[in-house]
């Protein structure tokens, strides 16, 4: 995501379609979802940040670097380029503004992303070590901001405009940190906190395989299969990295052979959905159910009797990245992870760049969009089908291989544990989009992540609402209570040709 | 970027359906084309996935060739198929389980001295699960050798009410993946009025019962309203909702008005003993009256989809919602009540859960029912009574599954592998044709030839 980025007339309608396509959709038929949506949530953020508040000081402790000497370096030179980057971005935006012409989706999303790393190098160069928020002013504040908002966006809606983006923006980041705060503060202790560095960290952690499934779901869908066998994939990637990582010794060979793994479970799908024709979902569903089978059926057989020799994998260390890895907060969060964490940030970039700015891209939308249509021009639709999910498989595979390699250093029965259903819900958050799983799948692992970190501190909420958030969130997303979610409109249908 | 020909979305999809030779020379087409022309119906041209079963399936056979004998025709049929899938299920099956059984290596090595040992090695699982789920002949008397008949009837009740759920969903063109919620959303209502109301005898089991069927209706009708209203696609949404719903669950199980009293496990108090289906074969056997409950919804949804005008129009929806909706049929009005109704079905396998299997309210209560229940569905082909003998089928596995594996220490997983390769195979009839050399009117006659190689290879695996 650099600054080449021009969306071409070819791109923009899948990209930017769902944008404008808001926008057009609104501005004939001015929806009260939004009004409605916003102040009920208003309502519900005053209702427990602000009535249901105590008055304990909410803490939030900053991870503290390791290296003093070298942390204050990074510190300041992130904070000189984040700053450089924040005024150049909103020059650029104040520009666009000014001429008149569209602003491209990229610069709001850039500007923020600098801000928010300006704000953390901030707090690393004043060497904070913790912030504590008074839960009751801090809850009635952002009570007072969502509620302003909320009647905004009524108001808009009363005078037929639609609310613009940024509203719904806003009310999200004012009601997280409401709800953090209020969260907190509900902890068992006299004055609670949590660290905020590892809450970020964590949730990155925890990101990494639904990362890697919505990835996969996101390079079959775009091309018009439905990829149900997620869960699958990740699972024998899982299996299979852990019983050849210690077989062969390497942990390296296994990291392939869960991508090998992953693309088996596809090549089933892929035969069976594009030259059997059977309804891809059935397949997705009957694969999951059989590797699920399959891998507890051979756990309990052969790995439980004789686990040193089956299932001893090595463990994929975390690595830091030299400079970057001592930015103080940042560092510790992005840039200390396995090798299967820096696979992440590069299928995440290739997959984009490949998918919306390359010849392939192009080709593979179109299939996913209106077979027909490609195949007139010359595409061959069902292998560009059958190479994806082969591609997506092997992505999810490397995913599966974060479960036995980094995160637990043995397998155990169905140790996916559904990440591959929260992969698919990422993937219809984020919109079909690589970026937008990633973003969907980093607020996924954020939650989990905070939900066992509540519960340790003890909360006012139950830990299983927490859980249930991505999945709410999801029905919400396809529902089209925020914004719009289409999928790709090819997407399930075999295509045969005719 | 040399390519600006991204084709439009919007352009009118309904064209390629009419321009789509559909079934235009049947008479020579080979059996994959056949497969791809039935599709390009079922899928009407192009413009919707196709239907979990293809219709020319759920409505009885294949169109027989010109040359076809009878004998083909049987052995080409869909019934041949459904049979051949299984049996290539349990034959893959018991490969698995004797290439991960030590003791068949061990007796493999004496192979040719005593053959005897290494096919009863070989077989013993099996054995294990037939005798777990039909008939037990080392039983001491009558109860104990009919017990696995009754344990397989108890198993299946819960399979056949809700795999019916999923396979009504199925005839109106729904995936409905949800059974699960459906089913944890059925328990709870009724498990609450079952340990909380106290009434008489016969009314209680009633109110429970219904009170399962409206758990399981506002579950599964959600579904439907969003997807009526929004569009939102079910299959996403049942995923969802059915994690939502465990976590109702096991939140609901930690408050006081479900937790047992004195008990730290989240666990529900007993239902009331007026609230539960009474015992068919008396208090030795597990095996209550929801199996009747469950031949009597089989005969509801085959007289809901065959005989009702409601089920006609699901069908239609099913067949095709655009022509469904052109000749007047209320396509959102028919989503959201047949999901309701499937929900309500899911429902009621909740209520034989906690009525009559287990008899309170557990985080376990659904298992995997709601999943198993999809391949049920799919195994029967969508219809009513093929949903009952595949629920059936299955709760046999399952019941054979737990004796198989007390008795011969092989996993109970192995069953999973087993049914999902059975609906993997019968979803894909012309692998399963392939496989074993019937593929019917085929022009060439090496490709018999390799496909019946490919068979025996098949089983002389399984031999050896």
């Amino acid at each position: 995501m650099s600054a080449t980025i021009q969306p071409p007339a070819s791109q923009r309608d899948a990209d930017a379609a769902l944008s404008k396509g808001d926008a057009k959709a609104a501005s004939e038929l001015v929806s009260w979802k939004a009004g409605i949506g916003l102040g009920l949530l208003a309502v519900l953020g005053t209702v427990l940040f602000g009535l249901l508040a105590n008055d304990k000081l909410a803490g939030f402790r900053i991870a503290e670097a390791r290296d003093p000497n070298a942390s204050t370096v990074a510190a300041w030179v992130t904070l000189a380029v984040a700053l450089a980057a924040s005024a150049y971005l909103a020059y650029l935006w104040a520009a666009r503004r000014r001429q008149g012409g569209p602003v491209d989706r990229w610069i709001p999303a850039a500007a923020l992303a600098a801000v928010v790393v300006l704000g953390l190098a901030a707090l690393g160069v004043a060497r904070l070590e913790k912030v504590a928020a008074p839960s009751m002013a801090v809850g009635w504040i952002c009570s007072a901001v969502l509620l302003a908002l909320a009647g905004y966006a009524i108001f808009l809606t009363t005078q037929r405009r639609p609310a613009p983006r940024w509203v719904g923006g806003v009310f999200a980041v004012v009601f997280l940190v409401g709800f953090l705060v209020w969260i907190v503060a509900g902890g068992r202790d006299s004055e609670p906190s949590i660290s905020l560095g590892g809450l970020l960290a964590g949730s990155v952690t925890l990101a990494v395989p639904l990362v890697f499934g919505s990835l996969s779901g996101v390079l079959c869908e775009r091309v018009g299969v439905v990829n149900i066998a997620i869960e699958g994939q990740l699972l024998l990637g899982a299996f299979s990295a852990a019983v050849v990582a210690t077989v062969t010794g390497n942990v390296y060979f296994g990291l392939i052979s869960a991508g090998v793994a992953g693309a088996l479970v596809s090549l089933v799908l892929a035969v069976v959905s594009i030259k059997y024709l059977v309804n891809q979902i059935i397949v997705g569903v009957v694969l999951n159910v059989l590797i699920s089978g399959l891998t507890s059926f051979l756990f309990s057989t052969l790995l439980t009797a004789d686990p040193e020799h089956l299932n001893k994998p090595g463990r994929l260390d975390p690595v830091d990245i030299p400079f970057l890895a001592d930015i103080p907060v940042i560092g510790p969060i992005l840039f200390h992870q396995s090798l299967v964490g820096y696979l992440m940030y590069a299928a995440v970039i290739v997959v984009y760049v490949g998918l919306f700015h390359t010849k392939w891209g192009l080709r593979v939308r179109a299939v996913g969009e209106h077979p027909q249509a490609a195949d007139t021009v010359g595409i061959n639709v069902n292998r560009t089908r059958f190479r994806n999910v082969l591609m997506g498989g092997a992505i999810a595979g490397i995913g599966g291989s974060f479960f036995t390699l980094v995160s637990v250093d043995a397998f155990s029965k169905d140790m996916s544990g559904g990440r591959g259903y929260i992969a698919l819900a990422a993937l219809i958050f984020g919109r079909w989009n690589p970026i937008g799983a990633f973003l969907a799948a980093l607020l996924f692992g954020f939650a989990d992540n905070l939900q066992s970190i509540i519960t340790i501190i003890g909360s006012p909420v139950p830990s299983q609402f927490m859980a249930m958030l991505p999945y709410a969130l999801t029905v919400i997303a396809v529902a089209g209570l925020v914004g719009r979610s289409r999928p790709p409109a090819a997407s399930g249908i075999p295509y045969v040709k005719g | 970027m040399s390519e600006k020909t991204t084709p439009e979305p919007a352009a009118p999809a309904g064209k390629h359906a009419a321009k789509e030779p559909a079934a235009d020379s049947p008479m020579q087409a080979s059996p994959v084309e056949d497969v791809a022309s039935g599709v390009v119906i079922d899928t009407a041209g192009g413009n919707i996935p196709p239907s979990a079963v293809p219709s020319s399936s759920q409505s009885g056979s294949i169109r027989p060739g010109p040359g076809d004998s009878l004998l083909r025709q049987i052995f080409t049929g869909n019934a041949m198929v459904s049979l051949l899938s299984v049996v290539l299920a349990i034959v893959l099956g018991g490969i698995l389980m004797a290439v991960t059984n030590p003791k068949v290596a061990a007796t493999a090595g004496y192979f040719f001295a005593q053959p005897g040992d290494l096919l009863t090695e070989v077989f013993r699982p099996y054995a294990a699960l037939v005798q777990g789920s039909i008939f037990n002949w080392a039983g001491t008397d009558t109860a104990a050798q009919l017990y696995p008949i009754t344990e397989t009837l108890t198993v299946s009740t819960p399979l056949i009410c809700a795999g019916l759920g999923v396979a009504l969903a199925f005839r109106a063109g729904l995936f409905n993946i949800g059974a699960q919620g459906q089913i944890i959303f059925g328990a709870l209502f009724g498990a609450y009025i079952g340990f909380t109301w106290h009434l008489p005898v016969g009314l209680h089991l009633l109110v429970v019962i219904v009170a399962g069927l409206i758990g399981g209706a506002v579950w599964g009708g959600v579904v439907g309203l969003l997807k009526a209203r929004t569009g939102a696609h079910e299959v996403i949404v049942t995923i969802m909702l059915n994690y939502i719903a465990n976590f109702l669950l096991l939140f609901l199980l930690t408050t006081p008005a479900f937790q047992r009293k004195g008990s730290t496990n989240p666990i529900s108090p007993f239902l009331d003993q007026n609230a539960l289906f009474p015992e068919l074969l008396g208090p030795q056997f597990r095996l209550h009256a929801g199996f009747l409950v469950a031949v009597l919804a089989t005969a509801f949804v085959w007289w809901l989809l065959n005989r009702s005008t409601v089920g006609f129009e699901f069908r239609a929806v099913g067949a095709n919602a655009s022509a469904a909706q052109t000749a007047g049929i209320n396509v959102a009005r028919s989503t959201i009540l047949v999901m309701a109704i499937a929900g309500a079905l899911a429902g009621l396998a909740g209520i034989t859960q906690v009525s009559g299997t287990e008899k309170y309210l557990s985080g376990g209560v659904a298992a995997s029912i709601g999943f198993d229940a999809i391949t049920v569905a799919l195994l029967g082909r969508s219809t009513p009574w093929g949903t009952f003998f595949a629920g059936l089928l299955f709760g046999a596995f399952r019941a054979g599954g737990v004796a198989m594996q007390a008795q011969t220490q092989t996993p109970i997983d192995i069953v999973l592998v087993i049914q999902s390769l059975i609906v993997l195979f019968i979803a894909a009839p012309p692998l399963v044709r392939a496989i074993f050399g019937l593929n019917p009117r085929k022009k060439k006659p090496t490709q018999g030839g390799t496909a019946g190689s490919k068979a025996s290879g098949v089983k002389s695996g399984a031999a050896a």
